[in-house]
C-alpha cells in the first residue's frame, strides 16, 4: 500500500546515469526544467521530452517504475487538464450547457499534461539513480557559495539528509502501525468520510510518538559522536568531475539549444 | 494429547517488492497445521519470514499463491477476507507498545472490543478481565498509556488484543527488548492464559532457550521456506541439524550434544534447566553419588 510510493526514492544500480556526479545531475536537472519551460510548440517540447526519455533509457531501470512515480500525482494531471481545456479562450469545437471545450483549450491542455509529466519523470531520473546521501552533499556542495552570505548551508544541507534518510523508516512505521491497528479491528476502507477520518488517529498518534523519539535519540547519538556542524568536517566520499559528468553536461545544454531553436523557428 | 489443526497453510507463498530491483521471496511454498490448544514457536533467523508468516493467519497480506485455512474455512475463499476473522486470530505485533494511542490505558484495552461492536458492558467487562489477568491495576487504567513504563505498555498493548478474546493469539517476539525478570512474566502470563481460555497460542522468538521452556511445539523456518515442525522434545533432539542452519539451540542442549561426544549418555532429550539438574542428579548418585552437586 504505501509502499508503492517511489517518488523520491533511490534504486541501487551501475548505469552511465547512476555514475554520474550527483551535483552534475542536479545542473542537468535544472537545465532539463529550464527546457520544459521555454517551450513553447510541440515541436520544441517533444525535444525536451526526447532527452528525458534517452536519459531514462539510460538508467536502464524497467518502464514500470516511471508509471509508478506518475501514480500519486494523476489527481494534479486530471485537474490541471480539464482547467486547461474549459477555461480557454478560442474556437469553441464542443458546447454543453455552460460549458465550452475550445481547440486552443485541448491544445494547452495536451501541452500542460506533456510537461507536468516530463517534470516529474526527469526529476525521478534524478532521485532513483542517485542516492539521498549523494544529493544532498550535491546540494551542500553547490550552495556552498552562500555560506559567505552567512547563510547555514550546512545545517540546511544535515536537515534535508535526515529528512530524506527518515522518509523510508516512517513509511515502513505507517504501515507497521496500520497493521497493527488493522489486527486490532481497524477499519480504514469501509464507512461514512467522518468514520474514516477517525479511523486515522490511532495511526497519527503513535506515528507522532515515534517520530519524536527517533528524534530524540538521533539527537543524543549525534551528540555521543561529536557533532558540532559543518565547520572542518569531512567527507568519506569525496566527488571529482568526471569526463563523463562534463559530457553529460554538454548533451544537456545541446538539447536546451534546440528546444530554443526550435522556438523560434516554429514559432 | 490429541488434537485438530485450528489453522492450516497450504502451499503458501509471499513474494516482496515483485517488479522491483528488491524482489525477494518471503515464505516460500509452506504447508503446515498448527495444533489446538497448545502453545507453538515459530523461530527463525531475522529475515527468515516468521513475521510474514504470521501476517498471513490473520489476513493482513494475502498470499500471492496457496491458501489459508482458519478452523477449516479458507480465508480468502470469496476473494474477500473472512468477516471477523481478525478478532478471531488475536495478533500481537513485535513493539507492540508503539500502537498505543489513547489518552487513557482503558481506552486502548477497549479499542479491538469497541471494533468488534460490543455492548458497552461487555466491553467494560472484557477490559477489566485483560487488565487484571495482566496485572493492570485499576488506577492504572486511568492513567495514559504514555506514562507508563516499557514492561507496563508492553502488558497493555498484549491485553488489548486479549480482550478481544481470539480463539488463535499469536505474539511476534512477545519479550524482545524486556530484561530477563520482564521476559519470564510475559512468557509466564501467556503460558496460564493458555492454559486457563483453552485459547491456541503462536509464538513468534528468535530465542531457542525460551521456546525449550515455553512451546509445545515448534515451527524451525528457515530462508523462508519450512525446516521442520514438531513436537518440542523432537525438535531439540535434531539439535545439530538446527545448529547446521547457524540457529542457536539452547545452551543446556550444547552441554548434553558434548557430554554424548565424551560418551556419557543419557536416554532422554533434554533441552531445559530444570529436566538437566534432575537428570545429572540422578547419573551421580547412580554413579556413587560422591560429588556434590
Amino acid at each position: 500500500m504505501l509502499k508503492d510510493i517511489t517518488l523520491g526514492q533511490y534504486f541501487p544500480g551501475n548505469s552511465i546515469v547512476h555514475r554520474l556526479d550527483a551535483g552534475v545531475k542536479i545542473i542537468i536537472t535544472m537545465v532539463f526544467v529550464v527546457m520544459l519551460f521555454t517551450a513553447d510548440t510541440f515541436v520544441s517540447i517533444s525535444a525536451g521530452v526526447l532527452f528525458m526519455v534517452m536519459s531514462y533509457l539510460l538508467t536502464r531501470l524497467t518502464p514500470s517504475l516511471m508509471l509508478k512515480s506518475l501514480r500519486p500525482v494523476v489527481p494534479i494531471l486530471i485537474i490541471t487538464a480539464l482547467l486547461n481545456v474549459f477555461f480557454y479562450e478560442g474556437d469553441v469545437v464542443f458546447r454543453l450547457w455552460f460549458l465550452k471545450i475550445t481547440d486552443d483549450g485541448l491544445k494547452n491542455a495536451a501541452f500542460m499534461l506533456i510537461r507536468v509529466v516530463s517534470l516529474i519523470v526527469g526529476s525521478s531520473v534524478l532521485t532513483y539513480t542517485t542516492s539521498p546521501i549523494e544529493l544532498t552533499h550535491a546540494i551542500e556542495k553547490l550552495l556552498s557559495p552562500l555560506k559567505k552570505l552567512k547563510l547555514p548551508v550546512h545545517e540546511l544541507a544535515m536537515m534535508m539528509t535526515i529528512a530524506l534518510r527518515f522518509v523510508p523508516t516512517l513509511i515502513e512505521e505507517t504501515d507497521k502501525i496500520i497493521s497493527a491497528q488493522k489486527a486490532r479491528g481497524a477499519d480504514f476502507e469501509n464507512g461514512s468520510l467522518r468514520e474514516r477520518a477517525g479511523a486515522i488517529v490511532p495511526v497519527i498518534v503513535p506515528l507522532f510518538v515515534s517520530a519524536f523519539r527517533r528524534a530524540e535519540e538521533l539527537a543524543l547519538a549525534m551528540e555521543c559522536r561529536c557533532y558540532r556542524g559543518g565547520d572542518g568536517r569531512t567527507r568519506m566520499r569525496t566527488s571529482h568531475i568526471k569526463p563523463s559528468d562534463i559530457a553529460a553536461f554538454g548533451v544537456s545544454l545541446i538539447f536546451l539549444a534546440a528546444v530554443i531553436a526550435a522556438d523560434i523557428i516554429f514559432k | 494429547m490429541k488434537s485438530v489443526g485450528i489453522l492450516k497453510t497450504q502451499n503458501l507463498t509471499y513474494v516482496y517488492g515483485k517488479g522491483t530491483p528488491f524482489e525477494r521471496k518471503a515464505v516460500d511454498n509452506v504447508s503446515l497445521s498448527i495444533k489446538k490448544g497448545v502453545i507453538t514457536g515459530i523461530i527463525g533467523h531475522t529475515g527468515s519470514g516468521k513475521s510474514t508468516l504470521i501476517q498471513h493467519f490473520n489476513g493482513l497480506i494475502k498470499p500471492d499463491e496457496g491458501k489459508v485455512f482458519f478452523d477449516g474455512n479458507d480465508i480468502w475463499e470469496k476473494g474477500k477476507i473472512m468477516p471477523g476473522l481478525r478478532f478471531r486470530v488475536g495478533l500481537v505485533f513485535q513493539y507492540p507498545e508503539y500502537q498505543l494511542f489513547e489518552d487513557t490505558v482503558y481506552k486502548d484495552i477497549a479499542y479491538g472490543p469497541k471494533n468488534m461492536k460490543l455492548p458497552a458492558n461487555e466491553i467494560k467487562e472484557r477490559v477489566h478481565e485483560a487488565a487484571s489477568f495482566f496485572g493492570i491495576s485499576p488506577d492504572m487504567l486511568r492513567r495514559s498509556p504514555f506514562e507508563l513504563s516499557g514492561g507496563q505498555k508492553r502488558r497493555v498493548a498484549i491485553a488489548g488484543v486479549m480482550a478481544m478474546r481470539p480463539e488463535l493469539l499469536i505474539l511476534d517476539e512477545p519479550a524482545a527488548g524486556l530484561d530477563p525478570i520482564g521476559r519470564k512474566t510475559v512468557f509466564g502470563l501467556i503460558r496460564s492464559y493458555c492454559i486457563r481460555t483453552g485459547c491456541t497460542v503462536i509464538i513468534v522468538s528468535h530465542s531457542m532457550e525460551d521456546m525449550a521452556e515455553y512451546a509445545d511445539r515448534i515451527v524451525v523456518m528457515n530462508q523462508g521456506g519450512l525446516f521442520c515442525h514438531d513436537d518440542t522434545p523432537v525438535v531439540f533432539s535434531r539439535a545439530d541439524e538446527i545448529a547446521a542452519i547457524g540457529l542457536d539451540v539452547p545452551q543446556i542442549s550444547k552441554v548434553f550434544s558434548l557430554l554424548r561426544k565424551k560418551d556419557i549418555m543419557f536416554d532422554e532429550n533434554i533441552y531445559t534447566v530444570e529436566k538437566a539438574k534432575e537428570i545429572i542428579k540422578e547419573y551421580l548418585s547412580r554413579k556413587g553419588g560422591a560429588e556434590d552437586c
